[in-house]
């Protein structure tokens, strides 16, 4: 590898942006593939698909063995509110290889008693977010149901394009906090993003199975392609 | 696979730019039950220290020994390890699967 494509794929990695290094596995001869540049690239279908899958794999085009060893950020799970749900989630999200990091300004809820071995932040979402670095890598879930704390959670999530946002409520709350949020300047389709009811239905009861649908909703969204992610939702 | 190889790559930054002979081994094809996906990679220098799996650590000795030649060389080559190679016998891939391996010099 040379090393300037060494280079560039460190520092792609260290800005968690999703790259793909395609190697030629006769010749040696390599090149670096930027996600925002697959739509260009004669590989671009293959590209798309293994990105999303998060698999690297062997394939042979024109003629040639090509080796696609993709680099994708490890995603992060960004959970607000330190209830009883997320006591579920954040050890299940960690099992599934998400970083975890679990926010709420209420001290009794986010004690490290309740969440062991889970990094805390017991602040208010306006302090406690901005230094976590959420990105189109993470997903982000809101499920205090108290709107002083999941409302501007929420604008956080929409301004840094997370790939997944949920959160708790019914359809009605969820209709009363659309208002809420477009009041606050989100737009139609900012809310269009927030899955609520949060999860896919399964019918979930228990705290734990709750979080199974939360996480079921999260794998779906980032594994599936936008056709099929639409019906499973 | 999601990314947990960070390390590995910084290193072979770093010992390339001090100077060192670094090669890099990665799996690129896998059949069978093999211990590590494709894409998972192992760096060595020179000096024989390294970084990384390519293995359950089966053939990472026989993969160390090819490197050095490599970084020597500079030629990249393809390694291959299973049950009906004589090599894999030799060195232990003991879960019965088949790996190859792009071993290429950095630099």
């Amino acid at each position: 590898m040379k090393l300037d494509i060494l280079h560039e794929l460190n520092a792609e990695r260290a800005a968690r942006r999703p790259v793909i290094l395609v190697t030629d596995t006769e010749s040696g001869e390599q090149r670096l593939v930027k996600a925002t540049d697959f739509a260009k690239d004669p590989l671009g279908a293959e590209l798309d698909k293994q990105l999303r899958m998060g698999k690297s794999a062997s394939v042979e085009a024109g003629g040639k063995k090509l080796f696609l060893n993709v680099y994708a950020p490890t995603a992060k799970l960004v959970i607000v509110g330190a209830v009883h749900i997320s006591q579920a989630l954040a050890p299940l999200a960690r099992s599934l290889g998400y970083d975890v990091t679990v926010v709420d300004p209420r001290t009794a809820f986010a004690s490290p008693e309740r969440f062991p071995d889970v990094p805390l932040v017991a602040e208010w979402p306006e302090t406690a977010l901005p230094p976590l670095n959420v990105d189109s890598y993470t997903a982000f879930v809101a499920v205090t149901h108290d709107p002083k704390i999941d409302d501007p959670a929420l604008l956080h999530a929409f301004e840094r394009n997370c790939f997944y946002i949920g959160a708790l409520g019914s359809r009605k709350t969820h209709a009363k906090r659309g208002d809420r949020l477009r009041a606050q300047g989100a737009k139609d389709s900012d809310i269009a993003r927030i899955h609520a009811p949060i999860g896919l239905a399964i019918g979930a009861v228990s705290p734990s199975e709750i979080a199974v649908s939360i996480m079921a909703e999260i794998t779906a969204v980032l594994r599936l392609p936008p056709k099929e992610k639409e019906e499973a939702a | 696979m999601l990314d947990r190889d960070e390390d590995i790559l910084k290193a072979a930054e770093d010992w390339q730019k001090a100077g060192r002979g670094v090669a890099l081994a990665t799996v690129v094809e896998t059949w069978g039950s093999a211990p590590r996906p494709a894409g998972s990679s192992l760096v060595i220098n020179d000096e024989g220290t390294f970084l990384g799996s390519v293995s359950g650590g089966c053939v990472e000795g026989a993969v160390v020994t090819e490197a050095m030649d490599v970084i020597q060389s500079g030629k990249p080559r393809m390694l291959e390890f299973g049950v009906a190679d004589e090599t894999a016998w030799n060195v232990g891939l003991s879960c019965g699967g088949t790996i190859r391996v792009f071993v290429e010099k950095v630099g």
